[in-house]
């Protein structure tokens, strides 16, 4: 597939991606994917609108903190901080692989599920503090 | 160079030459979100209220215009070289790959400085 078409000289790219299967390993780094480029496009467009309404004044502003306490804008917000929380822990994982660590079958796969167990934890504990304060 | 595998088209082409400072500076970055996040979400649940009045007296703040100027810094270079292996991964025509890479250039820089300009004409007393 992605064995470049464009000459001789053209290096094969990522030639493996079509071969897989499911584990906890391929489920993180799919999630790892999909929750970067979530936060990337949804996250970064909420902070970028939460910016831009600041600094129009009080009655932008308004309007955005009334879209966040919405069900749509918390379905949105409880997204996008799920979303931090997952890349966070599986981009953690990434260091600690990066060091070499968690290689092993038994630990990768621990790991791998454990940082979705973390990055649902962290979303309900920011929450229940964010709204029991 | 050979034709049939992949690592027999390979051999023989020497070092990509732009790989590992791609992968290192996607680390780089993502140690800088690490801090800046984690004290973006505490400063977050250590407001009282996200009313007008308390996000803009915080974000006026030095401490807080300048951390928060770095961290769309730092995510957003984080987010280029991210959204740069995703179509680097999903799109195999050289010219939408061409024309997708040069899009996100302009998207993630335009973003970047938006956010930064806001910070500072808050921070500044402009708004």
């Amino acid at each position: 597939m992605a064995q470049g078409a464009t000459g001789k000289k053209a290096r094969p790219l990522s030639p493996h991606l079509s071969i897989w299967r499911w584990g906890p390993a391929m489920f993180t780094s799919i999630m790892h994917r999909v929750s970067g480029n979530g936060l990337a496009v949804v996250g970064l467009g909420a902070l970028l609108c939460w910016l831009g309404t600041l600094a129009a004044g009080p009655e932008a502003y308004a309007k955005y903190a009334a879209f966040a306490v919405s069900p749509l804008g918390r379905i949105v917000f409880v997204g996008i901080s799920w979303a931090y929380f997952n890349h966070l822990c599986s981009g953690l994982r990434h260091l600690l692989m990066d060091i070499g660590g968690g290689f092993e079958v038994k630990t990768n796969n621990m790991w791998s599920i454990l940082t979705h167990v973390f990055g649902v934890l962290l979303t309900v504990a920011f929450w229940a503090i964010l709204l029991l304060r | 160079m050979g034709n049939g595998t992949s690592i027999g088209r390979v051999r023989g082409l020497g070092s990509a030459h732009s790989g590992a400072h791609h992968w290192i500076v996607q680390r780089v970055s993502a140690i800088g979100n690490l801090v800046l996040t984690a004290w973006f979400a505490v400063s977050l649940l250590l407001m009282p209220n996200f009313n007008y009045i308390t996000v803009h007296d915080w974000i006026v703040s030095p401490v807080s215009a300048v951390a928060l100027s770095l961290l769309i810094i730092s995510v957003f270079w984080h987010v280029r070289l991210g959204m740069q292996v995703l179509i680097e991964d999903y799109l195999h025509e050289a010219g939408t790959k061409f024309v997708a890479l040069a899009a996100l250039n302009l998207v993630v820089f335009g973003a970047a400085f938006y956010g930064v300009f806001t910070i500072a004409r808050l921070a500044l007393g402009a708004a």
